[in-house]
């Protein structure tokens, strides 16, 4: 028997669902509403809510002190570059594991799950001096390649899950058919795990547009992509949360639009194997 | 054509020796089933022959060509599985063209034969739909048009109707026996159902772990069977087979008697028993009887009709003596 749902129930599941989602939202929300306060209301208290004389006059501050576009545009080459190579370097890996797989395969894949137990910062001296001799400090190439190898092993483990859910017997059946290794990946493989890859493509877009430690640690001023101009704008001293908060609501607008154009998408990609 | 021929063909699991050395010869327009209960190797044996899985030794030849190291595609064999493996992104148009788009065949063939299997399977209407707009029979039915369609040396088939609901496994079952009919070309058919292995074959390959118990038409198996195994196995319900004195009588480790080789009477017979369950279908009636100088086991017997019998009457049994099985202490045929 399927479980009875009162009414009150419903109610009450309902207001949980919009409590837990107003709470995780908030410190977005006040983001953005702090950006277009003046800095003074910014500090008040008590603190204001909406009631406070509107002003753009921080976003006009920014973009006159530092060069948003160019900050944009290392974000976008970043998070791009750093995606597509994990997934030119990731597809056939966890191909290789979900297709043939080894007795050695489920100890790889936890091992590269392992590597996110280190604290980053354990690893950031010798990688830095890496960077340093192999010149590739303050360059986006360096961070394109730091980034891939920080969000491999979750390319890796989204992709195998996906992988894994594809039948084998489809594939036995295109082998049957004629189908020669190449025919199979192109007509079979690809077309059944084309929304595994993009589900995967988009949640490594996001990891890496938020990335800062290494964006923050390696870069300096040529590569520097929208952290970098978020951080620019926290000061030891003085006013500056009104500042900060445009900023960080102009690094975080893009992302947050891309996200709510491709929700269904990413939602099935997190659930995947779960609901089916 | 379709002449397939196994030589001491062995299959390995790393230590597990899944088929010992097999010998098998298939004819040319053959029907012939693999059955056998589940863990028997019937599926790998199949797999084997189509080239899924590689032989750890022996050969396989299909029309006298050595096919042992060949690519499943290259040995002009067509597959349907028991989950169908339809491929869900194209239409049912495409995957029946499939096969034929691999193999480079002309547009316009491609048509016709793509029309011509649509029609002889009742999927005209449906080829534009995605296999999973379609229920399990037609989703078979595709998936049998799309190994028609290459017109291949011979069908394979993996238990293709264990996925459908009792009715239309008999219709589809009639289904691929028309089609054998019609194409009189060799099929090879895998079930652990031994209704389907008695109806369909021309020939019944039954295995037990890895080895082939025997190979017969389904009377052969029915009337001789070789051993105790065979014997339980063949046959709906099953042979009653028994052991201890009443075999000893027949100068026999186990007599087999099958429950519609016994005559029941209400006054007079061979055997007294109660009947535990009486099984009423109408056209037949079930019965399980216990006689305990028979061991513990319940005799099943079948009478035809309706006879007003229930559960703790008690009977009489005969067996038909120019019917019955005996097996010596080994459990082979005496």
């Amino acid at each position: 028997m399927a479980r009875a749902v009162t009414q009150k129930r419903k109610i009450i599941n309902t207001a949980a669902a919009w409590a837990v989602g107003l709470l995780i939202f908030f410190p977005i929300l006040w983001t953005i509403l702090t950006s277009f306060k003046t800095e003074a209301t910014a500090v008040a208290d008590p603190p204001v809510f909406l009631a406070f004389d509107w002003t753009l006059a921080n976003y006009h501050d920014v973009l006159e002190r530092s060069n948003y576009a160019r900050f944009l545009w290392n974000s976008i080459f970043i998070a791009g570059g750093s995606t597509i190579l994990g997934l030119i370097v990731g597809i056939p890996a966890a191909w290789s594991m979900a297709f043939v797989p080894s007795n050695k395969t489920k100890d790889i894949l936890l091992w590269m799950l392992s590597t996110k137990m280190l604290p980053a910062v354990g690893v950031l001296y010798p990688i830095y001096l890496i960077f340093i001799k192999l010149g590739l400090l303050d360059s986006r190439t360096g961070l394109i390649i730091v980034l891939m190898l920080m969000n491999l092993p979750i390319i890796v483990w989204m992709l195998y899950t996906y992988f894994k859910e594809i039948p084998g017997e489809i594939l036995e059946a295109g082998r049957m058919d004629g189908a020669g290794l190449k025919d199979e990946i192109l007509f079979i493989l690809t077309p059944m795990a084309v929304p595994g890859i993009a589900s995967t493509m988009l949640l490594n877009f996001i990891l890496a547009w938020n990335e800062a430690f290494w964006t923050l640690n390696l870069t300096a001023a040529k590569a520097a992509p929208l952290t970098a101009f978020i951080a620019s704008y926290s000061s030891p001293e003085g006013l500056f949360f009104a500042k900060l908060s445009a900023a960080s609501t102009m690094a975080i607008a893009p992302i947050l639009i891309l996200g709510w154009f491709s929700q269904k998408q990413l939602v099935s990609g997190l659930t995947f194997g779960a609901v089916k | 054509m379709g002449r397939i021929t196994l030589e001491k063909v062995t299959k390995s699991f790393g230590e597990v020796n899944v088929i010992p050395p097999l010998d098998l010869e298939i004819n040319d327009g053959e029907f012939v089933v693999f059955v056998g209960p589940s863990g028997c190797g019937k599926s790998t044996l199949l797999r084997l022959i189509a080239g899924l899985e590689d032989v750890t030794s022996g050969a396989i030849s299909i029309d006298g060509t050595d096919a042992t190291g060949l690519a499943p595609a290259q040995r002009g064999l067509a597959m349907v599985f028991q989950s169908y493996a339809l491929y869900p992104h194209m239409s049912v148009r495409k995957n029946i063209a499939f096969p034929m788009k691999m193999a480079k065949i002309p547009e316009d063939e491609q048509k016709r034969r793509i029309d011509a299997a649509a029609k002889a399977l009742n999927l005209t209407d449906y080829l534009d739909r995605r296999p999973g707009q379609l229920s399990g029979g037609q989703r078979q039915r595709v998936a049998i048009g799309r190994a028609i369609v290459r017109e291949p040396q011979a069908f394979l088939f993996d238990e293709p109707l264990s996925n459908l609901d009792a009715a239309l496994r008999v219709g589809m079952r009639l289904e691929i026996m028309e089609l054998h009919e019609r194409l009189a070309t060799t099929m090879i058919y895998v079930t652990h159902d031994q209704v389907e292995a008695m109806t369909m074959a021309d020939k019944i390959v039954v295995l037990r772990a890895g080895h082939i118990e025997q190979v017969g038409s389904p009377l052969d198996l029915y009337h001789s069977p070789r051993n105790e195994f065979v014997a339980g196995f063949i046959g709906s319900p099953k042979m009653n087979l028994i052991k201890g004195e009443a075999a000893q009588s027949h100068n026999a480790a186990t007599i087999g008697v099958r429950p519609e080789h016994i005559a029941v009477s209400t006054t007079e017979g061979l055997w007294q028993g109660t009947i535990s369950v009486s099984e009423h279908l109408g056209s037949d009636t079930f019965l399980h009887v216990h006689e305990h100088g028979l061991g513990d086991e319940p005799l099943t017997v079948r009478v035809g009709g309706e006879i007003p019998v229930k559960h703790g009457d008690r009977i009489w049994m005969t067996p038909d003596q120019e019917r019955m099985h005996r097996f010596d202490k080994n459990g082979l045929r005496m």
